[in-house]
């Protein structure tokens, strides 16, 4: 290298440092700069005898300087390097730590979102004399060296739907995936598909993907790294940083700033302390499995040994994954122990893994993964059961596995035979018995009042048009009713301005109304009583996992203080309740968010009952599952329509929720989540019911104008005769669920 | 023909319209503090979602209701002596000066410059399709209109009627009716350029553009 590219180098170098510093340790700078000028004096004169020599004791001292500050990096300054222009970035490590690769789904500004690169990449492994190129998709954020169209790794929706596309290639090929998280955070726009949607998908799919998944963080903000961040090993490189929210956002949230302002660089820097973002934290909170060590202020594109670490790092980590889950590989699975934690003097390029795996090995891993990332909420959120407790509820859980087994897998196989053995059998013996009766019923006929006559009530509901079901309404008979409807105020519809709404009564609109706006059907938010007592069966309630505390597992300054106050007043553990409930004698398995505590705002402690629903359901299954044939299968795919021609459908809000949760339970983690504030829902209830085109006038109660019988809350009466299993043709007495009803007579009118 | 140099001074001898706000409905009025003389903007935003500047709050049945400027301008009078009293609908509150910005003007020049076709009945107006074709395929100006030619459907109680043009000779200058929003009667339609005017018209537009000067 001549002397004119080194002393550049060490130019960028110098810059590096003051950027990193920010202003701080300015005597050390100062320091390198003088000398390096004084170089630079001294070259252009030609003083210099040996320029060699003075340079390598230049970079020398750089060395010296670039360790000792090493040791006084603070979490913010880790942040400040991570985003320097000249950290490493993906097409570095592509270079460097992989054989060959290519770029896929589009390159450079030809992607669909520049900021996030995939590629098929290839290691080369030897064993004995054997070559073997073992594929790979990596997948990450690229900066590029703070290439403008690479928005600096934020990702848009679109990006992360395309590395879902691919993880899907991956998943069909077999090969593993590589991740590298090289972001800030997600980009903020919600065009479709979303951002915070398609980084929910890429969860839910990566949870379920069957080959074996290694990501590697160098910056991890918030959402956008876990758009790709679900890995089942998950390495971190030592000046990374994870965090659930970069410092400036965190800091924004502490200062409570107001769109435009900007946080005070004390405060970021004290948010970025308590984060706990840097590597070790997440290593010491079990967030991550490894760390990779960086040379002294970050890694940059120079730094080849680091690649060749790291390159080392990322085949272990790949090698324990495989060997973790296939079975028998002692003498591998060894070496990869024994080597632990020695990067540099590893070469496990010269032992050979297949990456491929068989079936249950996949389901292994699934399996595995799953479990991994069960415990890591497990551990952030508090538990707070005696121990005598969990053992009982352990050995319930086992029993009801165990019976659930036999009723429900073993019986289940059989049911169906028997089903219509009992189904032939009943038609033989209907024909028989309408032989055998024929002549009995002919003289009872011909006497008056006999017995085949139809009754008048048959008549009428066969005849005449049905009535509006005056029985299901409430009519402002409420269980709960909201502690407002006690004020004596008017209130004003958010959309007056609009549809030209009239003001309100509260009592009115809280008490009889059920919140919503009888002018243009706004909702107002209800109080979570409001939906616990009124939507579900009363009575009917059970809840569980009321033990679980919302914790501080960061140890964040002064946030103890907010939980137990949030605590006291909602008298609540945490954000989330989950219980079982019926709506209309269908079971359910519920979870809320209840708004009044912290905002409904989701954290572990909340998190963590949803996997357990899905387990609980498993246990306990309910008609809405337990009627599908095929987990995938549309809900009731073909059922004869029950109901035929009877009167209006049986409230739609209730049906909205039956609908949600028979038809989601069995794929989705996060059960029907009832949102106290769930105006949405509800309001797409009421669409719903106007597609049926429900317009009764005959059953507006008197005094009312349509739009408040739209809104009247009948939607939401107990149950009614109507929704009353009736024995169809094709079921067999057990218990039907709403929604077949509503289908069908929506389908005949 | 009008004298434009005289209009436009007419306008700049008093460059503002005064703006009334008055109570929407009844109750008892808390102003907010808000003085003679000073400035306050109107509805922003894209989407006009940003409220004005507060001027009073009314209070009915324990509601508490916001009046916030509808137009940016200067307080010209808040008629104080109203504060805690019970006012009934329509009952002034503040006067505000809004000055005319340059799209004002030019709108109040060319509605007395151009021939307005005005509604005859409050309805809802929709150009005749093949008029409708022209105006979307290149702008309403190259239409050019005769008397009696088949120019609207005007729309009433989902009833619907032809309207023949009546007037000059001319093309479509400017378009005062939105589109599935009812128009008054008497309210204008169209404003009509006759061909040897258009130039004339032009040249207002541009003598505005570069004459009037905006006052915050």
């Amino acid at each position: 290298m001549d002397t004119e590219k080194r002393t550049q180098h060490l130019a960028e170098r110098l810059g590096y440092i003051r950027d990193v510093f920010g202003g701080k340790h300015n005597e050390n700078i100062a320091l390198l700069e003088s000398k390096l000028q004084e170089f630079n004096l001294r070259l252009s004169e030609g003083s210099i005898s040996d320029e060699n020599a003075a340079l390598t004791t230049l970079e020398d001292l750089f060395d010296f300087v670039e360790r000792k500050l090493e040791a006084e990096l603070t979490p913010m300054d880790k942040v400040r390097i991570v985003r320097h222009p000249q950290r490493i970035c993906l097409r570095d490590i592509l270079e460097n730590v992989y054989d060959n690769f290519t770029e896929i789904g589009g390159k450079d500004e030809h992607s669909i979102d520049p900021s996030m690169l995939i590629a098929r990449a290839y290691i080369t492994r030897r064993s004995g004399k054997k070559t073997i190129n073992q594929p790979v998709l990596v997948i990450g954020q690229e900066k590029g060296h703070g290439e403008e169209f690479r928005n600096g790794g934020s990702v848009k929706p679109w990006g992360n739907a395309k590395a879902l596309q691919y993880m899907k290639v991956a998943e069909t090929e077999g090969i593993p995936i590589h991740t590298y998280v090289f972001t800030p955070g997600s980009y903020p726009v919600e065009d479709y598909p979303g951002a915070a949607q398609q980084i929910a998908r890429n969860l839910y799919e990566m949870a379920g993907l069957r080959v074996p998944v290694i990501a590697v963080f160098s910056e991890g903000g918030s959402g956008g790294a876990e758009a790709i961040g679900l890995a089942d090993r998950r390495l971190m490189l030592s000046h990374g940083y994870y965090s659930v929210i970069s410092p400036e956002g965190g800091a924004a949230i502490e200062g409570r700033l107001r769109q435009g302002q900007r946080a005070a660089p004390e405060l970021i820097e004290k948010c970025a302390q308590q984060l706990r973002i840097t590597a070790e934290d997440n290593l010491r909170m079990g967030y991550i499995d490894h760390v990779v060590t960086e040379p002294p202020l970050g890694a940059r594109p120079y730094h080849y040994d680091f690649f060749r670490g790291l390159r080392q790092e990322i085949i272990r980590a790949t090698d324990e994954v495989i060997l973790g889950v296939k079975g028998f590989a002692p003498f591998r699975a060894m070496v990869l122990r024994r080597r632990r934690g020695k990067a540099e003097t590893m070469d496990l390029d010269n032992m050979y893994v297949r990456w491929s795996l068989s079936a249950s090995a996949k389901d292994r891993l699934v399996g595995r993964r799953h479990r991994k990332f069960n415990r890591l909420a497990r551990n952030a959120a508090r538990d707070r059961r005696p121990v005598l407790r969990k053992l009982s509820n352990m050995g319930w859980d086992a029993w009801w596995d165990i019976y659930s087994y036999f009723k429900y897998d073993l019986l289940r196989k059989h049911q169906q035979k028997i089903a219509y053995l009992v189904e032939e059998v009943e038609a033989e013996a209907q024909v028989l018995m309408e032989k055998v009766a024929a002549p009995w019923r002919k003289i009872t006929c011909a006497l008056p009042g006999g017995s085949c006559q139809s009754s008048e009530e048959t008549e009428r509901e066969l005849t005449t048009l049905s009535d509006w079901d005056e029985e299901g309404q409430r009519n402002g008979n409420w269980s709960y009713v909201s502690p407002r409807a006690k004020e004596d105020r008017a209130i004003t519809c958010p959309n007056a301005a609009t549809h030209g709404c009239l003001d309100l009564w509260a009592p009115d609109l809280f008490g009889e109304f059920a919140g919503v706006c009888t002018y243009c059907g706004h909702h107002f938010p209800m109080e979570y009583q409001w939906y616990l007592h009124n939507v579900f069966d009363e009575g009917s309630i059970f809840e569980f996992n009321a033990e679980i505390e919302a914790g501080n597992p960061l140890g964040f300054e002064g946030f103890d203080v907010k939980l137990e106050q949030a605590k006291k007043q909602t008298g609540l553990k945490s954000g989330c309740v989950t219980f079982e409930a019926r709506i209309d004698n269908v079971k359910l398995v519920v979870a809320m968010l209840v708004a009044p505590f912290r905002g409904g705002s989701v954290g572990a402690a909340e998190a963590l009952p949803l996997p357990g629903l899905r387990a609980r359901h498993r246990r306990h299954p309910h008609p809405g599952r337990h009627q599908r044939r095929h987990p995938d299968a549309p809900l009731h795919h073909g059922r004869a329509p029950l109901h035929r021609g009877r009167g209006p459908v049986p409230g739609a809000v209730r049906h909205q929720f039956v609908r949600r949760a028979a038809g989601q339970l069995p794929r989705l983690l996060a059960l029907p989540v009832l949102h106290p504030f769930g105006q949405h829902r509800l309001r797409r209830a009421g669409r719903h019911q106007g597609d049926h085109g429900r317009g009764h006038p005959a059953g507006l109660p008197p005094g009312l104008s349509r739009p408040v019988a739209r809104a009247h809350p009948r939607h939401l009466g107990p149950p009614r005769r109507a929704r009353q299993p009736e024995a169809g043709p094709s079921d067999h007495g057990r218990p039907q669920p709403l929604l077949p009803v509503a289908r069908a007579t929506a389908r005949n009118r | 023909m009008f004298d434009i140099t005289q209009l436009l001074d007419e306008i700049k001898a008093s460059p503002y319209e005064e703006i009334v706000v008055t109570a929407p409905h009844t109750g008892v009025v808390t102003f907010a503090d808000v003085r003679e003389g000073a400035r306050v903007i109107g509805p922003s935003g894209t989407w006009k979602e940003k409220k004005g500047t507060l001027l009073a709050t009314i209070e009915r049945e324990r509601n508490q209701k916001p009046i916030h400027a509808v137009e940016k301008g200067e307080v010209k009078e808040v008629l104080r002596h109203l504060e805690g009293t019970f006012v009934e609908a329509g009952t002034p509150l503040v006067r505000l000066r809004h000055f005319l910005s340059r799209d004002e003007v030019l709108a109040i020049i060319l509605k007395k410059a151009l021939h307005l076709f005005v509604a005859p009945e409050r309805a809802k107006y929709y150009f005749a399709p093949d008029v409708d074709k022209k105006v979307k395929a290149s702008g309403p100006r190259s239409v050019s209109l005769h008397e009696g030619m088949d120019l609207f459907i005007m729309s009433r109680m989902k009833r619907e009627a032809g309207l023949a043009y009546s007037g000059p000779s001319g093309v479509i200058y400017a378009v005062y009716f939105q589109h599935n929003e009812n128009v008054d009667a008497g309210q204008p339609l169209i404003g009509v350029c006759p061909p040897d005017q258009l130039s004339l018209i032009e040249d207002v537009v541009a003598r505005v553009q570069t004459e009037w000067e905006e006052r915050e």
